[in-house]
């Protein structure tokens, strides 16, 4: 009669488990499904998940992309831009962190509030006054107001500083003391002793800095105009534009096509980004 | 040339001012980028300006006109609306599935990872345009009702009745964190607490309630405030599922700044937006902080 019990429980457990699981990613598999269809075959019997047949050119035809920019040039901009913005978070994120846990300077209170504080804004409100500034930089069309701020604050610095400061204070201090001990520079201490250790920090900051960055939509909207500029996010904008006739399965073969980059990363560095949301609460 | 760097580097230990070398990045950073706008912000929402010729000062004009424009109001209730509808069933819905994958049982890694992958690509132009087709006439949730025989000719998208809960149910599909965090929140919590319940007999729900969801307060209550500032920044769903409408009734707040501010160029509007949406953020994450002390428990850790 125990085993009973049992035995159903699972049943129920798994049984709840698998269809929300379905559920989860029915969304997904449709969009990759609704990229090999025809075009005219994606809204009847839209829920069908195996096309009739498989249509590869889906792929070639939307990689075309739009008047004479592909998405050749599109894939570029998307990874220029986030190459150049992850490489500047990891550096200025990491010495700042730095010199928050492990150097004494004047106003150190005050600054380490600031990067609370800006944790806690909602970066939005900064829309206008960040254009009008970058307008007045001479910055419009440029990657600029893109790559530029995050070697030094960019709207994710304080989140990433503030994670690598906690694994920054879990190295004991000992370590520097004897490096001091031994005549080691602060800034000897960082490259040597300090930076070599943090490396698994670096990860997760670099991960959710490509995820952030490769998936914005809202800073390349507003900075750039031009198609040729255009990264992916942006450009999957354009299928719709009311001036063309869309072009449905071309649109979800591009759109699944940008995902590839970022379920590759989750399947890779899974075991960081767990734990940069479990215990930074870092949003995905 | 080596005096040279010798000298330097005695200046800098002089003054201590290594730390602010390191500092430097986030201090211009934090300058530039933050402090001089907000305080350009402030200015611009008592100006006139549209970019081409100078800002001229109008006074309280903007906010008069905030608070006789109904679409304001409008704005205002639909993101509230999506704020509330969206973070409280989302953290329910992630806290009840944590619990249950917080056990020892098969395929428990395989659950959470699924669960966790729309999280990971929901921000994304793609899945809005994806969530978009799902919910039109002809789209896939029409097309899975046709099968169990309800034949329903909505858009859900162009219903002005049913198009915020889309772009709410695609928040709440992405439960995946806030699942995460919760899971990692019961790991933490020690297990001589169940034991002790166990053996008094206490049931699941005195369980639930007397030790889970006292020692998880404190990451409810991170999550909540984080979400919360999250939800007000609604943007990209609104504008590319349902482009506001229709009869502005996905109107989000930063959506309407950004008509405002980049189609209509009304920048000192645009700013005057900005800075009751920076006040109305601050003032209900200061509430949820002040409630907090009647239901957030702080474990006192011994030394």
């Amino acid at each position: 009669m125990k085993d009973f019990k049992k035995i159903f429980g699972s049943i129920v457990y798994h049984s709840g488990n698998i269809l929300l699981a379905i559920i989860m990613l029915y969304p997904i598999i449709w969009l990759l499904s609704s990229s090999f269809k025809a075009n005219g075959e994606v809204f009847i019997n839209a829920h069908q998940l195996i096309p009739d047949t498989f249509h590869f050119e889906n792929y070639r035809n939307g990689w075309a992309g739009f008047g004479n920019t592909t998405f050749a040039t599109f894939f570029k901009n998307s990874i220029v831009i986030t190459a150049i913005s992850t490489l500047g978070y990891i550096f200025s994120c990491s010495v700042v962190a730095f010199a928050l846990v492990r150097t004494e300077f004047k106003f150190k209170k005050f600054w380490f509030a600031t990067v609370m504080l800006s944790m806690m804004l909602p970066k939005q409100v900064l829309l206008v006054p960040q254009y009008i500034l970058f307008h007045k930089f001479n910055w419009i069309n440029t990657f600029s107001p893109l790559v530029v701020p995050p070697f030094f604050a960019g709207p994710s610095s304080a989140f990433f500083i503030f994670l690598i400061m906690q694994f920054i204070r879990g190295i004991p201090k000992e370590l520097d003391e004897a490096a001091t001990i031994d005549g080691c520079g602060t800034f000897k201490l960082f490259i040597y002793i300090i930076a070599p250790l943090i490396k698994p920090a670096l990860v997760t900051v670099g991960i959710f800095a490509v995820y952030w960055q490769w998936q914005d939509f809202v800073g390349p909207l507003l900075y750039l105009n031009k198609p040729e500029l255009y990264p992916v996010s942006l450009a999957l904008k354009l299928f719709s534009d009311p001036s063309t006739v869309t072009n449905w399965s071309n649109m979800f073969a591009m759109s699944a096509l940008s995902l590839v980059p970022v379920i590759l990363i989750f399947f890779v560095f899974q075991k960081y980004i767990v734990e940069g949301i479990s215990s930074q609460g870092l949003k995905g | 040339m080596k005096n040279t760097v010798k000298k330097i580097n005695k200046f800098i230990d002089k003054h201590k001012l290594t730390g602010y070398i390191f500092a430097s990045p986030w201090i211009i950073g934090f300058s530039i980028f933050f402090i001089i706008p907000i305080l350009n912000l402030i200015y611009y929402s008592f100006t006139d300006f549209n970019l081409i010729a100078d800002p001229s000062w109008v006074g309280l004009e903007n906010y008069h006109h905030l608070l006789v424009d109904p679409k304001i109001l409008k704005a205002l209730k639909v993101t509230v609306s999506y704020v509330i509808f969206s973070v409280i069933p989302r953290l329910a819905f992630a806290l009840f599935i944590a619990i249950k994958l917080n056990q020892k049982r098969k395929g428990i890694g395989i659950y959470r990872t699924i669960y966790y992958i729309p999280s990971i690509l929901g921000g994304s132009v793609a899945v809005a345009v994806l969530w978009r087709m799902l919910f039109t006439r002809d789209g896939v949730i029409n097309s899975l009702l046709g099968l169990i025989g309800i034949h329903s000719g909505i858009s859900y998208i162009g219903n002005p009745k049913t198009a915020l809960s889309t772009i709410i149910l695609l928040a709440i599909w992405q439960f995946g964190s806030s699942m995460l965090i919760f899971l990692a929140g019961l790991k933490n919590i020690s297990p001589t607490y169940y034991e002790a319940a166990a053996i008094d007999g206490a049931g699941r729900f005195s369980i639930f309630k007397n030790i889970t969801l006292p020692l998880l307060s404190p990451v409810i209550l991170f999550n909540i405030i984080m979400q919360i500032i999250n939800g007000f920044m609604v943007f990209t769903q609104g504008y590319i599922i349902t482009k506001g409408g229709p009869l502005n009734s996905t109107l989000f707040w930063v959506l309407y700044m950004y008509r405002r501010g980049f189609e209509s160029y009304d920048m000192g509007y645009a700013s005057a937006m900005a800075l009751i949406m920076l006040l109305i953020v601050a003032l209900i994450s200061l509430f949820v902080f002040k409630t907090s002390s009647k239901w957030v428990f702080y474990e006192v850790k011994e030394n």
